[in-house]
């Protein structure tokens, strides 16, 4: 029995300002699995990610993307989140003078509200995060502080891992979380996104490098290049980019 | 972009319901007579009515200020009515005299005065248009020689202390509409807090203007005597009417000895409509004067409320090692205005002031801070600190600031921060992502933002002042 499909995209076309940079997206994510989405600087991945969020900076000119079966344009951002839809920010932002601890419960509660589920008191809420806190490795000083105000690089990545744990989405997009973060660090977020991996959960990374791909397994690897994927394979492809670099690849792009 | 935000917008001021009572209103209008007319209607004793007619023979010679970034029509002071009272003229004595429909009105507003509805903790003062209707707890003060009534009810009962002090800080004549004020003022609070005293509750005000084409002219005094604290609040709203209503308060505080008084405002009076139709004209002087060595006046100012809001309570102070200081919020949203901020005057030695201003703009309001500090030449080793965060919602809106700073002691230490920000789409579109509305993101991002300043109010009072905040800024982002 095949798994359920979580994410459809088809032939999608995305730009922003007017300039197109996805030209004809295929993938399919279903449950279960690890993709990881690889490519050079400029190939569309971070462009793909934030379309996948809704970001309405971007606009789509054609193709599909469905998300557990509803057509994503038709939500809004929030509604995609409250669907499942997380994505691990490339650049986290700031929010001055509010407590991690209060910007995640805010957020959980207004997913569980959207299901009909039982709002966390602060209480309940700090119960929970303690398990998530020590995956992480962070102690609760981590919580009092404003949201990203004053986090290093590395510290932001963690915090937006800490937000999938808490947040526990059905389909989790990590845009370059590894980029900007030493070698320990890498490894406890790393390990921390294998471990949150369930049977009805999926992990798209996007990512420049082979190195996180040691830690957590990638059941596919696409080549983004142009706009468009021009090589999926399994596993090996990643090593393979890893060798060669990924001219090699580039040079196969179909004319645009 | 989000029909729900739209929604939102046209979700009315929540507090423009009428109270329909029959009110004793003087007819528009004001000169001598108008004022020997109210004079006599608070039963006052012949030098307050002195003091009031020098204050309008003043007022006659003054000008209208226009210095102040604002914009507005021409007021026309003999069309306003000075003086309306309920008729049935409630017993201060027992609130079961209280005609039930002004109760059900504070209420409404979320002040219960009977006494198994009040809430724990705080003596609240209901002034209903000219008068004061209530006052609780004035027993459990009493007992520690706390007075707080209505201002009318204090130059009748304690006429030595009103005299003493009014007028100290906030002369007659300091000011166009507090020379106004002077001649007109009809009621507000009176505390006095003896020597040594630590109030044990917090002082409240609640003003409601009601009846239409009257304007509110409020005097509040507040006398900390030595080694004694306080913590006041007011607050205040209005009905939704198409026509402007004009406030104009005054607020004097004393501080005498190692006395602290904590004074906040939680302003909310009807703003106007979103084509800048009706709304308060809130012009107001709000002074205190640190009148005895370490003493402390703090003010905290949450201005959601009013068309215009002009107003800048300030410090002097004149005690050595006194401390004043200053947090503000104030939010303009639709096409309100406000110009808003502070004067500190550093009079003694190693006088300190903060000064925290956070403005917020949105739709197209303006929203000037204008601040004043001045170190004189006795005020050795005098401090302050100043900081002005201004924050942007839209591009219709504008933020100004305009920070005076006139310094003649050379040992003053001076330091001053400001930033001008943007709520970002980006910052917006993080939290949606999260699952959050995005009314709510601005709520989380804005109240971030104002932290500083309501960590600053009482805690019963700080919840209040977010859930103004989100509504005052409901339907500012789409």
């Amino acid at each position: 029995m095949t798994a359920k499909v979580l994410l459809e995209v088809k032939n999608l076309h995305a730009g922003i300002d007017g300039n197109e940079i996805l030209r004809g997206v295929d993938l399919t994510v279903r449950a279960g699995e690890v993709h990881a989405i690889m490519g050079p600087n400029g190939s569309g991945k971070s462009t793909l990610a934030q379309v996948l969020a809704g970001n309405p900076a971007y606009t789509i000119t054609t193709g599909s993307a469905q998300f557990l079966g509803k057509d994503l344009t038709a939500l809004k951002p929030e509604e995609r989140a409250r669907d499942g839809l997380f994505l691990a920010f490339q650049y986290p932002v700031a929010i001055r003078g509010i407590t991690n601890a209060y910007f995640l419960r805010s957020a959980l509660n207004a997913i569980r509200k959207s299901r009909g589920q039982e709002e966390l008191g602060p209480v309940e809420f700090m119960d929970g995060l303690e398990e998530k806190l020590k995956l992480i490795g962070w102690d609760d000083s981590y919580v009092s502080r404003p949201v990203n105000d004053g986090f290093s690089g590395g510290e932001k990545k963690r915090n937006e891992i800490l937000q999938l744990a808490v947040l526990e989405p059905k389909l989790a997009i990590l845009d370059e979380t590894d980029s900007g973060l030493d070698i320990d660090a890498l490894k406890t977020v790393a390990h921390t996104v294998d471990k949150l991996r369930r049977p009805d959960s999926a992990t798209v990374l996007v990512t420049h490098y082979y190195r996180i791909l040691t830690h957590i397994m990638p059941d596919y690897v696409h080549v983004l290049s142009g706009g468009r994927i021009v090589k999926s394979g399994g596993k090996d492809l990643a090593l393979e980019l890893e060798e060669k670099g990924y001219d090699w690849v580039r040079d196969k792009a179909p004319v645009a | 972009m989000s029909t729900g935000i739209e929604a939102q917008v046209l979700q009315p001021y929540k507090y423009g319901f009428v109270t329909d009572i029959e009110a004793d209103v003087v007819p528009p209008g004001l000169s001598e007579d108008v004022i020997r007319l109210i004079s006599a209607k608070k039963g006052e004793p012949e030098w307050m009515l002195e003091w009031r007619l020098r204050a309008y023979r003043n007022w006659l010679k003054m000008p209208e200020p226009h210095w102040a970034n604002v914009r507005y029509g021409p007021i026309d002071y003999q069309a306003i009515s000075y003086y309306a009272a309920p008729k049935k003229r409630p017993q201060l004595e027992s609130l079961e005299q209280v005609d039930p429909k002004l109760l059900e009105t504070f209420e409404k507003l979320g002040l219960p005065l009977e006494e198994r509805k009040r809430l724990a903790g705080v003596a609240v003062d209901a002034v209903f248009d000219s008068v004061s209707v209530a006052t609780t707890f004035r027993e459990t003060l009493a007992q520690q020689g706390i007075i707080f009534c209505a201002i009318s009810e204090a130059i009748r009962e304690h006429p030595e202390l009103v005299r003493e002090y009014v007028g100290s800080v906030v002369p007659y004549n300091d000011n166009f509409f507090a020379a106004l004020n002077s001649a007109v003022f009809t009621d507000g609070s009176f505390a006095y807090i003896p020597k040594g005293v630590r109030c044990p509750l917090e002082l409240s005000t609640y003003f409601r203007i009601n009846t239409s084409a009257t304007g509110q002219f409020e005097r509040t005094l507040i006398v900390a005597e030595e080694g004694s604290s306080v913590s006041y609040l007011e607050g205040c709203s209005a009905p939704i009417r198409d026509e402007h209503q004009l406030h104009a308060a005054v607020v004097e505080l004393v501080a005498l000895d190692n006395a602290t008084i904590k004074y906040s405002t939680i302003q909310n009076w009807y703003p106007g409509d979103e084509a800048g139709r009706g709304g308060i004209y809130n012009f107001v002087t709000k002074r205190g004067k640190c009148l005895g060595k370490s003493s402390k006046i703090s003010w905290t100012q949450v201005e959601t409320g009013s068309a215009i809001t002009w107003k800048y309570p300030g410090c002097i102070l004149q005690g050595d090692n006194s401390t004043g200081e200053f947090y503000s919020v104030a939010v303009t949203n639709n096409r309100q205005q406000a110009d808003t901020g502070t004067k500190m005057i550093h009079l003694g030695k190693n006088t300190r002031s903060t000064i925290v201003s956070k403005g917020i703009s949105a739709g197209h309001g303006q929203n000037t801070y204008r601040g004043l500090v001045k170190i004189l030449k006795g005020a050795e080793g005098a401090r302050n600190y100043s900081q002005c965060d201004s924050m942007l919602i839209g591009d219709q809106c504008g933020a100004h600031t305009f920070p005076y700073i006139d310094v003649r002691n050379s040992t003053a230490i001076m330091e001053h921060e400001a930033s001008t920000s943007k709520i970002g789409e980006d910052q917006i579109f993080y939290c949606k992502q999260r699952g959050l509305a995005a009314e709510d993101a601005v709520n989380m991002i804005v109240n971030g933002f104002c932290k500083e300043v309501f960590k600053e109010l009482p805690m019963e009072f700080a919840v209040e002042a977010q859930r103004l905040l989100g509504i005052s800024l409901e339907g500012s982002v789409g």
